[in-house]
């Protein structure tokens, strides 16, 4: 372990890696019908450029990103739009949300595709490529990676570039089979990110159970100076926070980001996607998925986004009697799923169709036994305990004071936890709950700003009313005093700006 | 196809609470065969006299409560509780002493402060320092350690005679089947003025301690360690109490060697060990942050000490235990960890 930093906690867990990463990745079968949501993204939805009856082009832009943090969504195959409505799609809620649903032709006629030489464009224009392309981060966050890749505000040069390789979730391999095929792929995206970013060190952090993908990469990095690090196979080391923490030893702050500490990270899957986005000209069209557990031939797929994940179930022989829970990520962090008639997105790493055996059989909480478990593995140091008796109480300020907000869902403690309490699901709870408050004392800033606003007119009105009538001068006089009541208002709200501005930012900032 | 939700975790690992309180039963089985082997039949009957009422009594005491009756019953918290009471009690304690012991650790300590996962007081010792205090007497007649099989063992009718009964066997002269604990002849002996190395010359002393006890102590020695190994135990608590025990009782015994028995002796002796590992880890009524636990149980070693050697009992353990109890809370306050990512003071 020479040069690396543990963190805290952790866990071994039961290892399923073997299950889906014998197989090469497949191309999987064009379906007759793509649903393409236009939000598979942090930040604001897509807005659609496109219309129900209209004919579209492989790679065509469907949504465009809507704001800085946004991402355009395009056309995964050629065919016809035949709705742009709510439909059903994998989220933790439930809930339908807006969607392109395309029928298509099986020609897959593409756009035009003009491959760039990177090295000769400005940065932003390498960026806003990238944007274009709807490039975001596929180890399951999906935020726009162009983001992430603009340091221009940054006056100190970047330390560390890390490539995220760990795939610490124990059924997941989507990652490992990338690695092992398409590594020169993905030193070709990371060629892209070390040119945006000018790192001092690239490092790529695999846990050691990924020997074959530790070496595919090895080769593909010869002579590059980028250096592939192995890392123990202790959950949650994919983490990003934690795998910044393993590699560099630096820690990234309460309420910042690794940027803060000069570090920044990537997924394998999103230096792939970078690649294919500047050097085909090909947008975010597909990923690759792991379909695994209780299928006839778990394996790894290249598929379109807006693939249904049933139509993905169907290619790997179907489900085997006994599927429990459909989940879609890892068993640690996953959400499942009530219906598999839902599309893949950018962010869906895996399809886990959980048999009853891979599954901890529901049984009721007992009382806390304050053993301490929890606070062992948790890898951001937390008291888990103390989270857990005060959202039980909805004493969220007090949840705060032992930084709630620092949880970063792993589930170890719930994990551990030798009374079955649910831990993580309190603190969602809290923090949601939290976050509800704050946009409500928000609103209601907003309304007395607003009330305030209203009271200081009605009185200026009448003032200015009142000053007319007793002046009683000819038209004439009145236009300079009419000039320079429309110049202190003007004034006025200058000075009111910044302080407003700043109210703005200040929620925000602790977002 | 539909599906059931859930949320993630979707696994997890295998102990629970059950598992737990097993593991704590498995490691106290090699000191209570010691104990066996010296003190006779009667340790046994306590044991499975203790357990019953205290199933009896939890079971009466969820129902009561309205709680699921099985589901907790079958948490093996209850049998705990009833082991570390028993094995404290002398070997041919009357029935009723035992009883008394249990139901006051049982309903008042355990289910009157809300049940497991509630109680502020280690319910154990709870019972054993209500009997303690109400019945001194029948608290201090302790059999003198013989080995099994010996003509001075007590035999297996004459265990059940004496603790159902409440008739002692007969055919011992009064001082040839109880007397003093280790602990109490020091105590007693160092009020007479004799110094340690004298009293150390008595019968009841064995290589360390007292003989007999000594060898008990070793079984819980080892079984600790094993909980400490599973990570059932906190590690932090028995370090900070025996670490603390050793040091004050090393500085003591430096300083007057006459007057205070060495360190040794103390982690050896009475319910330190015992106490160090069965007891004092008790989650529920301990220190649960890591630094917290080190404090806790330095807490537990320095009050053991100061009860010996100046307070009114022999040894101190259970009450060390109830102090540090109430403390536990206002520890945990002060030592949180470092969260990741937070600023180093």
């Amino acid at each position: 372990m020479s040069g690396l930093f543990a963190f805290h906690g952790g866990l071994k867990t039961v290892r399923h890696k073997s299950e889906s990463n014998q197989r090469p990745i497949q191309l999987s079968a064009l379906s007759e019908r793509l649903v393409v949501p236009l939000r598979q993204h942090i930040g604001a939805i897509a807005k659609p450029l496109v219309q129900a009856g209209e004919r579209v082009l492989k790679g065509q832009l469907i949504g465009q990103p809507d704001g800085y943090i946004s991402a355009a969504v395009h056309a995964p195959s050629s065919g016809t739009v035949l709705a742009v409505d709510q439909q059903p799609v994998p989220h933790p809620s439930g809930l339908p949300d807006w969607c392109v649903t395309l029928e298509t032709d099986g020609e897959e006629r593409w756009i035009e595709r003009e491959p760039v030489a990177y090295q000769t464009l400005h940065h932003s224009a390498v960026r806003n490529l990238l944007r274009a392309a709807g490039v975001v981060g596929l180890g399951g966050a999906a935020f726009p990676s162009a983001v992430k890749l603009n340091l221009s505000g940054r006056s100190e040069r970047l330390g560390t570039l890390i490539l995220n390789g760990a795939e610490c979730e124990p059924w997941i391999t989507c990652d490992d089979r990338l690695m092992r095929e398409r590594a020169a792929g993905i030193v070709a995206g990371l060629r892209i990110m070390v040119h945006l970013l000018d790192p001092r060190e690239v490092l790529i952090g695999i846990e050691d159970d990924k020997p074959e993908a530790i070496a595919a990469l090895n080769a593909a990095c010869a002579g590059t100076g980028y250096r592939v690090r192995s890392v123990p196979t202790r959950y949650p080391s994919g983490s990003v926070k934690q795998l910044v923490k393993l590699l560099t030893g630096k820690e990234t702050p309460v309420d910042g980001l690794p940027v803060d500490v000069g570090v920044q990270c990537f997924n394998v899957a999103t230096a792939y996607a970078v690649h294919r986005a500047i050097d085909c000209g090909e947008p975010m069209l597909s990923r690759i998925v792991t379909v695994t557990g209780r299928v006839r031939r778990p394996q790894n797929f290249e598929a379109l986004l807006g693939t249904p994940f049933a139509e993905l179930i169907a290619q790997s022989g179907g489900y085997q009697d006994g599927v429990e829970r459909l989940i879609m990520g890892g068993p640690m962090m996953g959400f499942a799923l009530y219906d598999d008639r839902v599309p893949l997105t950018k962010a869906a790493n895996c399809i886990l169709a959980a048999g009853i055996e891979n599954l901890t059989p529901e049984q009721p909480a007992l009382p806390c036994i304050r053993c301490g478990a929890c606070a062992d593995v948790c890898p951001a140091d937390l008291l888990p305990q103390q989270l857990y008796w005060h959202a039980r109480a909805k004493e969220f300020d007090k949840a705060q004071d032992y930084h709630l907000f620092s949880c970063i869902e792993c589930g170890c403690c719930s994990y551990v936890c030798p009374s079955r309490i649910p831990l993580v699901q309190f603190y969602r709870y809290a923090k949601n709950e939290i976050w509800a408050q704050e946009k409500e004392k928000q609103k209601a800033e907003l309304a007395r700003q607003r009330h305030q606003a209203r009271l200081e007119r009605l009185e200026r009105e009448k003032r200015e009313r009142e000053a007319k009538l007793r002046q009683k001068a000819p038209p004439r006089a009145d236009a300079p005093a009419e000039k320079s009541s429309v110049e202190t208002a003007v004034a006025r709200a200058k000075a009111a700006a910044p302080a407003a501005a700043e109210a703005a930012e200040t929620p925000a900032a602790n977002d | 196809m539909r599906f059931r939700t859930v949320t993630s975790p979707h696994i997890l690992a295998e102990a629970g609470v059950a598992q737990l309180m097993r593991r704590v039963l498995y490691a106290m089985a090699p000191g209570i065969m010691a104990l066996i082997w010296f003190f006779g039949w009667g340790v046994l009957v306590n044991l499975a006299l203790a357990t019953s009422i205290a199933l009896a009594a939890e079971a009466a005491m969820l129902l009561a409560r309205g709680k699921p009756a099985v589901a907790q019953l079958n948490d093996y918290s209850a049998v705990v509780t009833a082991w570390l009471l028993a094995v404290a009690l002398p070997p041919l304690s009357p029935w009723w002493l035992t009883a008394t012991g249990v139901v006051s650790a049982i309903v008042v300590a355990k289910h009157l402060y809300g049940g497991l996962g509630y109680n502020p007081f280690n319910p154990a010792m709870i019972g054993y320092v209500v009997l303690l205090i109400s019945f001194p007497r029948e608290m201090s007649t302790w059999l003198i350690p013989h080995g099994f099989g010996q003509p001075e063992a007590v035999t297996w009718s004459e265990t059940l005679r004496a603790i159902f009964g409440g008739v002692m066997p007969e055919r011992f002269a009064p001082d040839a089947l109880t007397g003093a604990t280790p602990l109490d002849v020091l105590r007693t002996q160092l009020g007479l003025g004799l110094n340690v190395a004298e009293i150390r010359n008595s019968p009841v002393f064995g290589i360390v301690a007292g003989s007999g006890w000594e060898w008990a102590t070793l079984g819980f020695l080892a079984g600790g360690l094993w909980l400490v190994y599973t990570r059932t135990a906190a590690w932090q608590i028995p370090v900070g109490m025996l670490g603390a025990l050793a040091v004050v009782a090393t500085v003591f015994h430096v300083v007057n060697p006459q007057r205070y028995a060495p360190p040794w002796f103390h982690l050896w002796s009475g319910a330190a060990i015992f106490g160090a590992f069965f007891i004092a880890t008790d989650p529920v009524t301990a220190s649960t942050t890591p630094r917290g636990r080190l404090f806790y149980g330095a807490g537990i070693g320095l009050l053991v000490y100061i009860i010996r050697g100046f307070g009114g009992y022999p040894d101190g353990v259970a009450f060390a235990v109830l102090l540090m109890n109430i403390a536990a809370p206002t520890i945990d306050l002060y030592t949180p960890p470092r969260v990741f990512g937070a600023r180093r003071e």
